[in-house]
């Protein structure tokens, strides 16, 4: 079926091109970073993981989102999804693979990596990190290129996929609450210390990663002949449901985090948020975006409340507002500011350097040719089969 | 009973499949860590213990020389890199003050002097060591002896140990260190970047029967020996003398103790 994703128009190519670009530039600045090491991103000995590590935490949640599609769809029959199952899967396949490269430009000596695997550690979270990922990457490969493929011969997908798709929902669950465990295990880290972090996280990636996948779904109408929420379905609508409620639930646990950390005002807990809130002795780097972040989530929220959300044009912009306040939120915030202050409570600022945005536009460049190619591909087959 | 070419391959593949997986579980998980990855081996002269632990006896650090004797010892024969700035800044034994030292134990009452009274800061060596427990190539380990040791050409450099250090006691190579060390010392292996490293106790000391080099050179500041030897002079101080560690209540038994007000001992 790949091959369907090396015919296209101009303006497919064009685009590629373009990506391949981006690609490019972000390849020869991590080739500077690779001769010089990780000094060239603006992480320090006490800001120790920055941009790549966000990015990572952020993707993880959209790759988990699928399940929103997923669960409804293959557990309770909810028919709406069906022309837009495959689009989840096949957004969560690329976005596990930019997991996986942030990790990999992360990290200090990436010609090691294989240590991991030789040197398995069963106490670490970040071996079970690596599993849940690599296993959520398989199945999710396995799941769409088999339904698709089915789809396209215009028979009922293979028996033996029934299980492996009802393993994908609690797996995607897995992988973001394995994620969460990274941080909420760390005994001097206030502001990841929290019971309710795996719970935030798969609330708030419930309601990015679906946002991302209904916009997804409007460009794919937009360019092609496909409609994945044909009049009278109705599926986008259903979506925008699910990510109401779990901004809602995100805002909500936020809610209770800055509760406990101000009502018990105990200094620890509470120095991180006010970092993040109103700035500590004088630093204030992250308050603009965090504030920025707050009106985002209201204003996106109270969108999608009223019937506003029906409106074609202000939803796009009640979704965009969600994603950039989850991202401000957990691809910039929550990692940064869990090593500020430091362990000796001092204010250490990180700014992400050129070099390292670079690295990262590159990153989510490749992420987004994948989606594109593997977009193109099951549009290709779904125009085939209307034809 | 005859299979066709599909059903040989399906089951092939599975067979495969299980072996290797198989294979991964009984040579994965077996006990490896410790061995492969330390690279001093105790011999006949050298100083055993069951459990490492140190003094900081602050009323023998009064001087601005007694903290850069003992910093500078470490660092010269572990062959520490001077970047001179704080962002490369790789340190495995510094001097930091009371205040930041002993993070929520200070009142606002204390005078200034303490306030800024300067400690003496390094690895803990902790009982529970986080770092350990995070790192996903157990290239930081726990020793018999209770010293948490590093192998340098294992870690993979993705910093987790530095996330789930609460004392702030490890360093990263965020560039190459070795244009910036004053004189290698060729007993001891330099790093290459990419790697995080931090006090160890001295392993390599140890293992000739030689004490810590920052003990030997503190003019007794720093007491150093067996807390699991009830005649040691570590354990006698401990047991009869006010003591304090950093941050107890994280639960991780830091294996360094500060001796404070302890002008009697000696």
């Amino acid at each position: 079926m790949l091959e369907k994703a090396l015919t296209g128009s101009k303006k497919y190519w064009a685009w590629i091109i373009l990506l391949l670009a981006v690609i490019a530039v972000g390849f020869s600045s991590y080739l500077n970073q690779w001769n010089y090491g990780l000094g060239v991103t603006g992480m320090s000995r006490d800001v120790s993981w920055g941009l790549y590590i966000a990015q990572f935490t952020f993707l993880v949640g959209v790759a988990a989102s699928a399940v929103m599609l997923v669960l409804p769809y293959y557990l309770h029959d909810f028919k709406r999804f069906g022309k837009m199952v495959i689009l989840g899967e096949f957004l969560a396949i690329p976005a596990v693979i930019m997991c996986m490269l942030f990790i990999v430009v992360d990290l200090g000596q990436p010609m090691r990596i294989m240590n991991v695997i030789l040197h398995p550690s069963p106490r670490s979270v970040m071996f079970y990190d690596m599993c849940v990922l690599v296993g959520y990457l398989c199945i999710n490969l396995i799941v769409g290129w088999t339904t698709l493929g089915a789809e396209r011969k215009g028979t009922p997908p293979p028996k033996w996929v029934k299980p492996i798709i009802y393993l994908s929902i609690p797996w995607a669950v897995s992988i973001h609450t394995v994620t969460a465990f990274l941080y909420a295990g760390l005994p001097g880290r206030h502001l990841w210390l929290s019971a309710i972090m795996a719970a935030r996280f798969l609330a708030s990636a419930f309601a990015a990663g679906p946002a991302i996948l209904i916009l997804l779904c409007m460009i794919v109408r937009k360019v092609s002949k496909f409609d994945p929420d044909p009049p009278g379905v109705g599926a986008i609508q259903s979506l925008v449901k699910i990510v109401r409620y779990a901004m809602i639930a995100n805002v909500f646990f936020y809610i209770l985090e800055l509760f406990t950390a101000f009502y018990s005002n105990v200094p620890e807990y509470s120095a991180p948020l006010r970092y993040i809130f109103v700035g500590l002795d004088g630093h204030s780097n992250l308050v603009p975006f965090m504030w920025t972040a707050v009106v985002l989530a209201f204003v996106g929220i109270l969108l999608l409340i009223f019937p506003t959300r029906k409106n074609g044009k202000i939803l796009p912009i009640a979704l965009l507002s969600i994603i950039v306040a989850n991202w401000i939120d957990k691809g910039m915030i929550l990692i940064v500011a869990g090593f500020v202050p430091n362990s000796f409570e001092r204010i250490v600022e990180y700014t992400p350097s050129l070099n390292e945005i670079s690295v990262t536009l590159g990153v989510y460049a490749i992420g987004i040719l994948l989606i594109t190619i593997l977009y193109k591909v099951a549009i290709s087959v779904r125009e085939e089969k209307d034809q | 009973m005859s299979i066709n070419r599909r059903q040989f391959l399906r089951r092939a593949g599975m067979v495969a499949a299980l072996g290797l997986g198989g294979s991964f579980i009984v040579t994965g998980f077996r006990g490896k860590k410790v061995e492969a990855a330390s690279e001093y081996q105790t011999g006949q002269q050298g100083l055993k213990a069951k459990h490492w632990a140190m003094v900081v006896d602050m009323s023998k650090f009064k001087t601005e020389d007694d903290f850069n004797r003992v910093k500078e010892v470490c660092h010269s024969i572990h062959n520490v890199p001077d970047f001179g700035n704080p962002k490369d800044e790789i340190k495995w034994i510094w001097k930091d003050d009371y205040e930041h030292t002993f993070t929520g134990q200070q009142n606002k009452y204390l005078e200034e002097h303490l306030i800024d009274a300067p400690f003496m800061v390094l690895c803990n060596h902790c009982e529970n060591p986080p770092c350990v427990k995070a790192c996903p190539t157990q290239a930081t380990f726990k020793r018999p002896d209770g010293i948490v040791a590093m192998d340098f050409h294992r870690c993979i450099g993705c910093r987790f140990c530095m996330a789930a250090c609460p004392f702030g006691a490890r360093s990263f190579n965020f560039r190459d260190p070795r244009p910036f060390i004053k004189e290698i010392q060729p007993d001891f292996p330099t790093r290459t970047k990419g790697v995080v490293e931090k006090c160890n106790f001295c392993v390599e000391r140890l293992a000739e029967g030689l004490m810590p080099a920052c003990v030997e050179n503190s003019k007794g500041g720093l007491i150093f020996g067996d807390l699991d030897d009830p005649n040691s002079e570590v354990r006698e101080i401990i047991g009869t003398k006010f003591t304090i560690r950093r941050k107890p209540e994280l639960g991780t038994q830091p294996s360094v103790y500060y001796l404070v007000g302890g002008d009697e001992h000696a």
